[in-house]
C-alpha cells in the first residue's frame, strides 16, 4: 500500500522490539467480543491510483460544472476568476501540510500570512481588528450574535429580513439552545430594505441588529442611521457581507458605524467548491477584541529582537478556558484564508476596485437586457453584482427548464423560501466578471423561450 | 524593548543575535527574510489584468471614496512573497510531525488532484439538484463508508470541523432529551478531554462535571456510574483517550449511561488508532465526530479547513441537522432540507451551516478511503499503533512514561517532565527538537500529566525515520536531565528564536499599521 512505508520485515522487527508476539498483542485492551478479526466484510479492498482517479472522475462528470455554460448563481457563493498562482501557492507543501502554528519559531510563514490576512480583512471591512478566520459566513454570523450577547448582556437579536435565509436558519438553530431571542422574518419583493423598521424596533433588551450588505435580494443601503440608532440604545450593529468584492465599490460597513462585521470570504481565492470549505471573515472594533471568537495572530519579537508573529490572546479560547471560552471553535479555515489573502494581494486596491467596477457594470448591463423580456422586471433600485428578477410565473420550474438548456440561471426564491408563495416569482441573478455578453444573450433568449 | 523592529531585513536586526556572522540583508543563504506586503506593495500595483478598463461608476453616497489601504503586488512578486513565507514553515512534507491527537499523516496528492476536478471544485451549492448528482453521490458514498467503518446507524455530514461536529452531536442529544420531555443539564467529561469538549457542552447550555480517572489513565467506571442519575444527559469520552489508551470499559460505561437514561458522545479525534479493528457502534456510542483531516488525511492547511462528520446511533439519528442527501429507489440522490424535512425528517434540530459541509474535504477523504480500502485502513491502524509503541518502548528508559505500565499504548505515546534537571521543562525539550529538524510533539496536553509530551508518529513514517527521531529525542532528554544550558535558549537554527508571547498579549498588535500601535482593547 503506497502510503505505508513499513515493510513486513520492519513490522516483525518492531513487534519484537516492543515485546509483542503479534499485532493483536497491541490491541489487547480492545475487548475480545468487539474486536474485528479481519477487514470489514462488504467493503472494497485497496485500489491503485489509476482506479481511484477513474472512479472519482466518473462522479465529477455527473455534475454540470459552472464553467460548462452560462452561469448566474450567487446567493451567498459567487463564481469569480481565481488567478492560477493562487492555487499553485496554496499547494506548497509547507502551507498545505502544516498544522496550526503552535510552535511559532517554525511556523512564521503561516503566522505572517495570518497577520497579513487579518490586516487585509480589517481594512476591507473598514474596521480595526479581524481574526484569523472562521468556518464560513453563516457560522461567523451566529458567533457574532452570541458575542453581542456577551458584550451587551442582552439577548434579543433583530435580524433583517434581507439576511440570507440559511444564515437565519443557522442562527435559529443555535438560538434554540443558547437562549437568544431572535426577531426575524422573510423579505418582501420590494426595492427598500427593512432597516428603518429595524431602527424603530430597537429597545432596551436588544443586543444587536443584524443586516446583510448587499442583502439576499441584492439590495444595498446606507447603514449610518441604523448604526446611530443602535449606539443610542446600547445595542450593537452586526453587518454581514457575503460578497466581499462589493467593498471595492461601496462603502465598508465599518465606515458606516457597524460594530461587528462578519462575512463569507469565498469570493476571493477559494472558488465555489459546492459549498465548502469556505472562509468566514470576522472583524470588529478593537474595544471588543477580547470577546471575539477564534484565533488571533499578533506581532511580537523573538529573543534576538527580530520581529515575529504568534497566536495571541488565547485566554479567550477553548484549549485554555475550556467551558468558559468565548467559543468552542478550534480548527479554522487557514488554507482558505491563505487563498483569500493571496488573491487580495494580487488584486491590490487598484485591482479590487477595477474588479468591483467590472462586476457592477456587467450586472447592470445584464439587468437591463433581462428586464426587456415581456413580463420580467428588475426589483432592485440599487445593487452591486446581484439583483432580483420578478418573473410572470414561479421561478423554480423556470430554473429547471433553463438547466435543461444548459443554462444555470440563478437561484429561485422558491428554493430559498419554499413556504412563502409571495416570493415564488423571484429569481436572484448574479453577474460577475466571468459572465460574458454572449452568456447574457443566451440566458435572455432561453428565458424568453421558457416563459413563452 | 522600546519599539518593535519592523524591518526584518535590515542588518542591525542581526546585532546581538546568536550568530555574529551578520549579512547586509539579514538573509542567510537559503534562509530568507521577508517583509510584510504592506511594506513592499502599493495601492496602485496589481498582479491581475482584466478584459475591461475600469468603468466610471457613480454609486452616490454609498461610493467607497476613501482609500482602503490594500497593497498589491505583481504576480512575480506575489509568487516570491508567498514562496519565501512558505519556507519558514515546518510541514509533514519536510519530516516527522508527531503532534499527539492531531494525526499529522502524509497527505496524498491524488486527493488534491481529485478535489480540483471541475465537476467538484466549480459547482455551486444551490445548483438544481439534477445538475449535481455526482456531488451528492460523493457525499453519499463517503457517508456509507463512515457508517460502515464505525458500525453506526447514520451520519451527519455538514459539520465543518471537529468542534462543530461535537456541537452537532451534543445538539442531537439535547434534541433527543427534549423529545422525551426531559431536562437533563449535566454532561460528564473527563479531565483529559480536549478543551473543545467542555467548551461545546457549555455552549449548548450544559453544566460540565469532571469524571475522575484511574491510576492507569482510564475513566473510573465506578465513580462515573455512581454519578449517573436523572440530571445527567450523558458523557463525552475520547476513545482512544488522550493518554493514548483504549478505554477498555467503554461498553460497560455505555450500558450504565443508557440504563440511567443518558447518551454517550465519543470524541473521535483518535479514530485513526482503531479504524478497521473495532467499531464504535459496537461499544454503545450514540454520537462520534470523525475529523476527516486526521484519520482520513485531508490536509491541515496551517489550521484548517477541517471537516467533522458525526456518526449517530439509531436513537439520535432522527435529530440530525439539515441538509443531507438521501438515495431514492431509482438511484437518484435527493437533498433533504427545510422544505421537505417535515415529511422526511421532522425532528431535525435544524441547520448548522449555510450549505452541505466541506465538500472539498469529502472528495479528498473518499479518494483516500478508496485508495486504502477495508484492508488498507485496518493496516493504517495497526501501523499507527505499532509505530507509537515502538517510540514508547524505546524512550521510556530516558523519559518518564506515566502510563507505560498500563499496557500497550494506542496511536500515541505519552511522557511527562519527571526527572528533568531543575529549571528545565517540557518546553525546552520541544524547542530542542526544533533544532534537530523535527516539529515538536504536543506539549502540556493532556492536562492530567505534568509537563505532558504526547507523541503521535502516525502510520506514514518509516522505521528509519522513527529510529532517527528516537535517537534525537533521547539525546535531548539526556541534555535536559543534565541541565545543558544551550537547551534553554533553543531553538538556535530556526527562522526565529523563542518569541515573546507575553508582549504579544499585553500590547496586542493584531493588524498592520505604520506606527505599530497596539489595539486599544478593554
Amino acid at each position: 500500500m503506497r502510503y505505508l512505508p513499513l515493510t513486513s520485515d520492519d513490522r516483525t522487527a518492531m513487534l519484537a522490539a516492543v515485546e509483542a508476539s503479534s499485532i493483536d498483542d497491541l490491541f489487547v485492551d480492545v475487548p475480545a467480543e468487539v474486536r474485528l478479526d479481519g477487514p470489514i466484510p462488504g467493503l472494497p479492498m485497496h485500489a491503485s491510483e489509476l482506479a481511484v482517479e477513474r472512479h472519482m472522475a466518473s462522479l465529477a462528470r455527473r455534475n454540470h460544472a459552472a464553467g460548462d455554460g452560462p452561469f448566474f448563481l450567487g446567493a451567498g457563493a459567487y463564481r469569480h476568476h481565481v488567478p492560477a498562482s493562487v492555487d499553485h501557492l496554496i499547494q506548497r507543501g509547507e502551507f498545505l501540510t502544516a498544522y496550526t502554528p503552535y510552535q511559532p519559531e517554525i511556523a512564521q510563514g503561516t503566522l505572517q500570512m495570518l497577520f497579513e490576512f487579518q490586516s487585509q480583512v480589517a481594512r476591507l471591512l473598514g474596521t480595526d481588528v479581524a481574526n484569523a478566520s472562521m468556518y464560513d459566513g453563516s457560522t461567523a454570523c451566529w458567533e457574532a450574535i452570541v458575542m453581542a450577547r456577551r458584550i451587551t448582556r442582552r439577548s434579543k437579536a433583530l435580524l433583517s429580513t434581507g439576511l440570507h435565509p440559511h444564515y437565519r436558519s443557522v442562527a435559529r438553530t443555535m438560538a434554540k439552545y443558547t437562549g437568544d431571542h431572535l426577531v426575524d422574518g422573510d423579505p418582501g419583493l420590494g426595492s427598500q430594505t427593512d432597516w428603518t423598521t429595524l431602527a424603530a424596533n430597537i429597545d432596551k433588551d436588544t443586543s444587536c441588529v443584524v443586516v446583510q450588505y448587499p442583502d439576499i435580494l441584492g439590495r444595498i443601503d446606507d447603514m449610518t442611521k441604523l448604526a446611530e440608532a443602535c449606539q443610542a440604545a446600547g445595542a450593537l450593529l452586526i453587518a454581514v457581507v457575503t460578497e466581499p468584492v462589493a467593498l471595492g465599490l461601496i462603502k465598508a460597513p465599518g465606515e458606516m458605524g457597524a460594530d461587528i462585521i462578519v462575512g463569507e470570504g469565498q469570493s476571493l481565492g477559494v472558488g465555489l467548491q459546492f459549498g465548502g470549505p469556505y472562509v468566514g471573515l470576522f472583524a470588529c472594533k478593537s474595544k471588543y477584541v477580547r470577546q471575539m471568537p477564534g484565533r488571533l495572530c499578533g506581532e511580537t519579537v523573538d529573543a534576538n529582537g527580530k520581529r515575529g508573529f504568534v497566536l495571541t490572546l488565547s485566554t479567550r479560547e477553548q484549549h485554555i478556558r475550556r467551558e468558559k471560552a468565548t467559543s468552542n471553535i478550534c480548527t479554522n479555515s487557514g488554507l482558505c484564508a491563505l487563498a483569500f489573502s493571496i488573491h487580495m494581494t494580487l488584486l491590490g486596491e487598484a485591482g479590487l476596485r477595477q474588479l468591483a467596477a467590472i462586476n457592477h457594470t456587467r450586472a447592470k448591463a445584464a439587468a437591463a437586457e433581462l428586464s426587456k423580456l415581456p413580463g420580467v422586471s428588475v426589483m432592485n433600485d440599487s445593487f452591486f453584482n446581484e439583483f432580483t428578477l420578478v418573473l410572470p410565473t414561479a421561478a423554480r420550474p423556470v430554473i429547471h427548464a433553463l438547466a435543461e438548456k444548459g443554462i444555470l440561471g440563478g437561484v429561485s426564491l422558491g428554493r430559498l423560501y419554499p413556504d412563502n408563495e409571495g416570493l415564488a416569482n423571484g429569481l436572484v441573478v448574479a453577474v460577475t466578471e466571468t459572465v460574458t455578453a454572449e452568456d447574457v444573450a443566451a440566458f435572455a433568449a432561453a428565458l424568453k423561450e421558457v416563459l413563452a | 524593548m522600546t519599539a518593535l523592529n519592523r524591518a526584518g531585513w535590515r542588518p542591525e536586526m542581526i546585532a546581538g543575535g546568536a550568530d555574529d556572522n551578520t549579512t547586509f540583508t539579514g538573509n542567510r543563504a537559503l534562509m530568507l527574510e521577508e517583509p510584510l506586503i504592506f511594506e513592499i506593495g502599493s495601492d496602485a500595483t496589481t498582479g491581475v489584468d482584466f478584459d475591461d478598463a475600469a468603468p466610471a461608476i457613480d454609486m452616490g453616497a454609498l461610493a467607497r471614496s476613501a482609500p482602503i489601504g490594500l497593497p498589491g503586488l505583481s504576480e512575480s512578486e506575489t509568487v516570491r512573497h508567498y514562496t519565501r513565507l512558505s519556507r519558514q514553515n515546518y510541514a509533514i512534507d519536510l519530516g516527522l510531525f508527531p503532534l499527539g491527537s492531531c494525526t499529522m499523516k502524509h497527505n496524498p496528492r491524488l486527493n488534491e488532484k481529485v478535489a480540483r476536478m471541475p465537476g467538484f471544485a466549480d459547482a455551486h451549492p444551490l445548483q438544481p439538484q439534477e445538475t449535481v448528482q455526482g456531488a451528492y453521490a460523493v457525499i453519499h458514498e463517503l457517508a456509507e463508508w463512515l457508517v460502515t467503518l464505525t458500525g453506526m446507524h447514520s451520519v451527519a455530514m455538514s459539520p465543518k470541523a471537529g468542534a462543530h461536529g461535537e456541537l452537532c452531536g451534543i445538539l442531537c442529544i439535547k434534541a433527543a432529551l427534549e423529545a422525551r420531555g426531559e431536562d437533563r443539564r449535566v454532561l460528564l467529561v473527563p479531565e483529559s478531554a480536549h478543551g473543545t469538549n467542555p467548551a461545546t457542552a457549555a455552549f449548548a447550555g450544559f453544566t460540565v462535571e469532571d469524571i475522575p480517572a484511574t491510576g492507569e489513565g482510564r475513566v473510573d467506571l465506578a465513580a462515573l456510574t455512581a454519578r449517573l442519575g436523572p440530571d445527567v444527559a450523558g458523557v463525552m469520552i475520547t476513545n482512544p483517550n488522550t493518554c493514548g489508551l483504549f478505554e477498555r470499559d467503554l461498553k460497560a460505561i455505555s450500558d450504565a449511561v443508557h440504563a440511567a437514561g443518558g447518551y454517550v458522545y465519543c470524541d473521535g479525534a483518535n479514530f485513526n488508532a482503531i479504524v478497521g479493528r473495532v467499531r464504535p457502534g459496537d461499544l454503545g456510542v450514540d454520537a462520534m465526530h470523525i475529523n476527516l483531516h486526521k484519520t482520513f488525511s485531508t490536509p491541515h492547511g496551517g489550521g484548517g479547513p477541517g471537516s467533522g462528520p458525526v456518526v449517530l446511533s439509531e436513537a439520535l439519528a432522527p435529530f440530525a441537522p439539515l441538509p443531507f442527501v438521501t438515495r431514492l429507489a431509482d438511484g437518484a440522490f435527493r437533498l433533504i432540507e427545510e422544505e421537505n424535512a417535515d415529511e422526511d425528517h421532522p425532528q431535525s434540530f435544524g441547520r448548522m451551516t449555510a450549505f452541505h459541509g466541506q465538500m472539498g474535504m469529502f472528495t479528498r477523504a473518499l479518494t483516500y478511503i478508496l485508495s486504502h480500502g477495508a484492508d488498507g485502513l485496518r493496516q493504517v491502524a495497526e501501523d499507527a499503533v505499532l509505530n507509537a509503541n515502538y517510540v514508547l518502548r524505546n524512550l521510556e528508559d530516558v523519559l518518564d512514561a506515566p502510563f507505560g505500565a498500563s499496557g500497550p499504548c494506542m496511536h500515541e505515546a505519552l511522557f511527562s517532565d519527571r526527572g528533568l534537571a531543575e529549571g528545565f521543562s517540557t518546553l525546552d525539550i520541544a524547542k530542542g527538537l526544533i533544532d534537530e529538524g523535527y516539529h515538536p510533539m504536543t506539549v502540556y496536553f493532556p492536562l492530567v500529566v505534568h509537563g505532558a509530551m504526547l507523541v503521535e508518529p502516525t502510520e506514514t513514517e518509516s522505521k528509519a525515520v522513527l529510529d532517527q527521531f528516537i535517537g534525537a529525542l533521547r539525546s535531548i532528554a539526556l541534555r535536559a536531565q543534565q541541565g545543558d544550558p544551550a537547551l534553554k535558549s533553543a531553538p538556535h537554527f530556526a527562522p526565529r528564536a523563542r518569541l515573546d508571547e507575553t508582549l504579544a498579549a499585553r500590547k496586542p498588535v493584531l493588524a498592520w499599521n505604520e506606527q505599530g500601535d497596539a489595539a486599544e482593547t478593554t
